[in-house]
C-alpha cells in the first residue's frame, strides 16, 4: 500500500471514530426532549402566577414508540403541543394548572396515590368539581398521576369512562377527557425536581412500570425551578 | 548504597546505628496515640452516629479493627520513610548494595505478630458474628429479617414501609391503618419496621437509626430499632430501582412520644377517607395479583394482567 494510501486510510478511520464519538454524545447523552419555558416576563418570588396546559394521552403518534402512553406540554409561547415533560417556572409563583385527561384507566399499584396532596387547599378540581381523592380501585377512575414528590405534590388524573372510544393521533385535540385544574407553589429554592406518574401504565413492560415510565418525555420529566 | 539492617549480618549491624531500635521508638509513640485518638476521639462518632444502639456493634467492631490495623499501618508508613531517609542512595555513590541475607529473628517476629493479629481477629470477628446483639438475637443481622428469631419483647410500634418507584410510604397498624409519606416516631419506644415493596427491589435506609432493610415484592422484611434522641432521620433507597433512584429520599422524624402519639392520632383521622381506599392492612402485597384491582376490573368488564389493564376500546393495546 503507498503511503497515500495509508495516509488516506488512517484518516478516515480517524474521522470515522470521531464522528461515532461524536454522534453517541450528541444523540444519547446530549439529547432529549425539549424544555417548555414558562418563565418568560415572570419575576421569581413574587407569587406571581404561571399558566401551565398538559395532556395526557392514551399513546403518541409522534415518536418511535406509538403504543407509549404520553404527556404533552402547551408551549405558552407557540400555543402547540410539544412533545416533553420538562417544564420551566419561576420559583416562589403559583403554577395554575391544566391537564387534559384523555386516557382510559389504569388502577393505582398503590391506591393511597388516590389522594390529592400538595396543592392550594388540598384539592383539585375535575371538570369543575372539586376532589380530595379519586378512588382507581372501586371501578374505571384514574388515568394517571401527576406527582412531584419533592413538593409532597400527588394530582390523580380522572379518565373518561370505560365504554367511551379514546381520542386516536395524538396530541389529541378532540375525544372524550377529563379535566383537571388544580394550583400549586413552586419552591423558592431553585432546582430540578423530577415529577412522574404513579400509575403503572408502562403497558407490556414488567409489571406496567417500564417503557414510558421510566422514560424522560413520556411519563416522568423535570420540572426546572429558576430564581 | 547503604543495606537496611534487616539484610545485614549481626557482624556488621553491630558496627552502625541499631535501626530496629530506632524504628520502635519512632513507630511506638505514633501507634499509641494513634490507637488513643481512634478509641476515644474518632471511635464515638463513628456513623451513623448515636441515635439509636441499632449498629452499635458494627461501631464496636470497626473500632476494634481500625485499633488494632492502626499500628500495624504506622509501622508500614514509618518504615518507608525510615527506609527513603537512612537508606537512600548517597551522592556519588554507585556500587551495588550488599546482597540481601535472611534474618530468621525478623522474619519469626514478622510472621508471629501478623498471625496473631489475623487470628485473633478472625476469632474476634466469628465471636461477634455468632454472639452479638440483643439477649437471645445471636447471629448476622442480628435475628432480623423475614423470619426474626428474637423480638425486643413489649408491644413495639409497627410502622410498614412500603417502597414504590421512587417514594417510601408508611403505614401504621395500630392507628387504623393509615398510610403516609411521612416517616414520624417516638423517642425511647421500641419500633418493628415491615419493610415491602409493590414493584421493585428497593432498600429502607435509616441513616441515623442505623436500620437498613430490603424492600422486596412479596417479602416483609423485620427491623427493630428504639431511638434514643428526637431528632431528624435521614431514609434513602439504597438499592439501584430505576430511573429515578437516586431521588428516591425523604427525611424522618423522631419525637416525643405525646408528639407521636397526637400526630398519629391527628393523621388517622385526618386520612380516614383515604384509609378506606387502601386494602386491608398485610405484611406484604403481591404487586402483580391484587385481588381488588382484579375484582373491580372484572366488575368494569376490562380484561389485563401482568400489572397493566387497558380497556377493549383503548387505541394503543401492548
Amino acid at each position: 500500500m503507498s503511503l497515500l494510501a495509508r495516509v488516506v486510510t488512517l484518516l478516515v478511520a480517524f474521522l470515522a471514530v470521531v464522528a461515532v464519538g461524536a454522534f453517541v454524545v450528541i444523540h444519547y447523552f446530549l439529547g432529549g426532549p425539549p424544555t417548555v419555558d414558562f418563565t418568560a416576563n415572570v419575576k421569581p418570588d413574587t407569587g406571581a402566577t404561571v399558566q401551565v396546559v398538559m395532556q395526557e394521552d392514551p399513546q403518541n403518534t409522534v415518536t418511535t414508540h406509538p403504543d407509549w402512553v404520553s404527556y404533552f406540554i402547551k408551549s405558552p409561547q407557540t400555543g402547540q403541543w410539544v412533545h416533553t415533560t420538562v417544564f420551566k417556572v419561576p420559583a416562589g409563583s403559583k403554577v395554575d394548572m391544566t391537564i387534559l385527561g384523555y386516557d382510559g384507566c389504569t388502577p393505582l399499584r398503590n391506591p393511597y396515590f388516590g389522594h390529592v396532596t400538595g396543592t392550594i387547599g388540598g384539592t383539585e378540581d375535575v371538570d369543575g368539581k372539586p376532589v380530595t381523592q379519586i378512588n382507581s380501585w372501586s371501578g374505571c377512575n384514574v388515568g394517571h398521576t401527576f406527582s412531584i414528590p419533592g413538593i409532597n405534590l400527588n394530582a390523580p388524573m380522572a379518565s373518561p369512562s370505560l365504554t367511551a372510544t379514546l381520542c386516536g393521533p395524538s396530541p389529541c385535540t378532540s375525544g372524550p377527557k377529563k379535566t383537571m385544574t388544580f394550583s400549586f407553589m413552586t419552591p423558592k429554592t431553585a432546582g430540578t425536581y423530577f415529577w412522574q406518574c404513579r400509575v403503572p401504565c408502562g403497558g407490556g413492560f414488567v409489571d406496567g412500570f417500564g417503557g414510558p415510565m421510566q422514560t424522560i418525555g413520556f411519563m416522568t420529566g423535570n420540572m426546572e425551578v429558576v430564581s | 548504597m547503604a543495606a537496611p539492617a534487616a539484610a545485614q549480618p549481626p557482624s556488621e549491624t553491630a558496627k552502625g546505628p541499631n535501626h530496629g531500635l530506632r524504628l520502635v521508638l519512632l513507630w511506638l509513640p505514633v501507634a499509641v496515640a494513634a490507637d488513643l485518638l481512634i478509641y476515644l476521639v474518632w471511635g464515638p462518632h463513628l456513623p451513623p452516629g448515636q441515635m439509636s444502639t441499632s449498629a452499635s456493634s458494627q461501631q464496636f467492631d470497626i473500632k476494634i479493627m481500625a485499633v488494632m490495623a492502626a499500628p500495624v499501618m504506622a509501622f508500614v508508613l514509618i518504615y518507608f520513610g525510615y527506609a527513603l531517609v537512612v537508606w537512600r542512595q548517597k551522592a556519588g555513590d554507585t556500587e551495588d548494595g550488599p546482597a540481601i541475607q535472611g534474618n530468621t529473628r525478623i522474619q519469626a517476629s514478622w510472621i508471629t505478630i501478623t498471625s496473631v493479629l489475623v487470628l485473633f481477629l478472625a476469632g474476634f470477628g466469628s465471636y461477634e458474628l455468632v454472639t452479638t446483639g440483643p439477649a437471645g438475637a445471636d447471629g448476622a443481622g442480628s435475628g432480623e429479617g423475614p423470619s426474626p428469631i428474637w423480638t425486643p419483647g413489649g408491644k413495639p410500634l409497627q410502622v410498614q414501609v412500603i417502597g414504590q418507584q421512587w417514594r417510601f410510604t408508611y403505614r401504621y397498624p395500630q392507628y387504623g391503618g393509615f398510610e403516609t409519606t411521612q416517616l414520624v416516631l417516638p423517642v425511647g419506644e421500641e419500633v418493628e419496621f415491615h419493610v415491602t415493596s409493590l414493584d421493585v427491589i428497593h432498600s429502607f435506609w435509616a441513616y441515623q437509626l442505623g436500620v437498613k432493610a430490603d424492600a422486596n415484592p412479596g417479602v416483609d422484611n423485620v427491623a427493630f430499632t428504639k431511638a434514643l434522641q428526637t431528632g431528624t432521620v435521614t431514609v434513602r433507597c439504597d438499592e439501584l430501582c430505576g430511573l429515578w433512584h437516586g431521588a428516591m429520599y425523604n427525611f424522618g422524624k423522631v419525637e416525643s412520644v405525646s408528639a407521636f402519639r397526637a400526630w398519629a392520632q391527628k393523621t388517622e383521622v385526618q386520612l380516614a377517607s383515604v384509609t378506606k381506599m387502601l386494602p386491608p392492612y398485610a405484611t406484604s402485597y403481591e404487586p402483580t395479583v391484587v385481588p381488588q384491582i382484579n375484582k373491580a376490573m372484572a366488575k368494569s368488564g376490562i380484561a389485563g394482567a401482568n400489572g397493566y389493564y387497558y380497556p377493549p376500546n383503548d387505541p394503543a393495546q401492548p
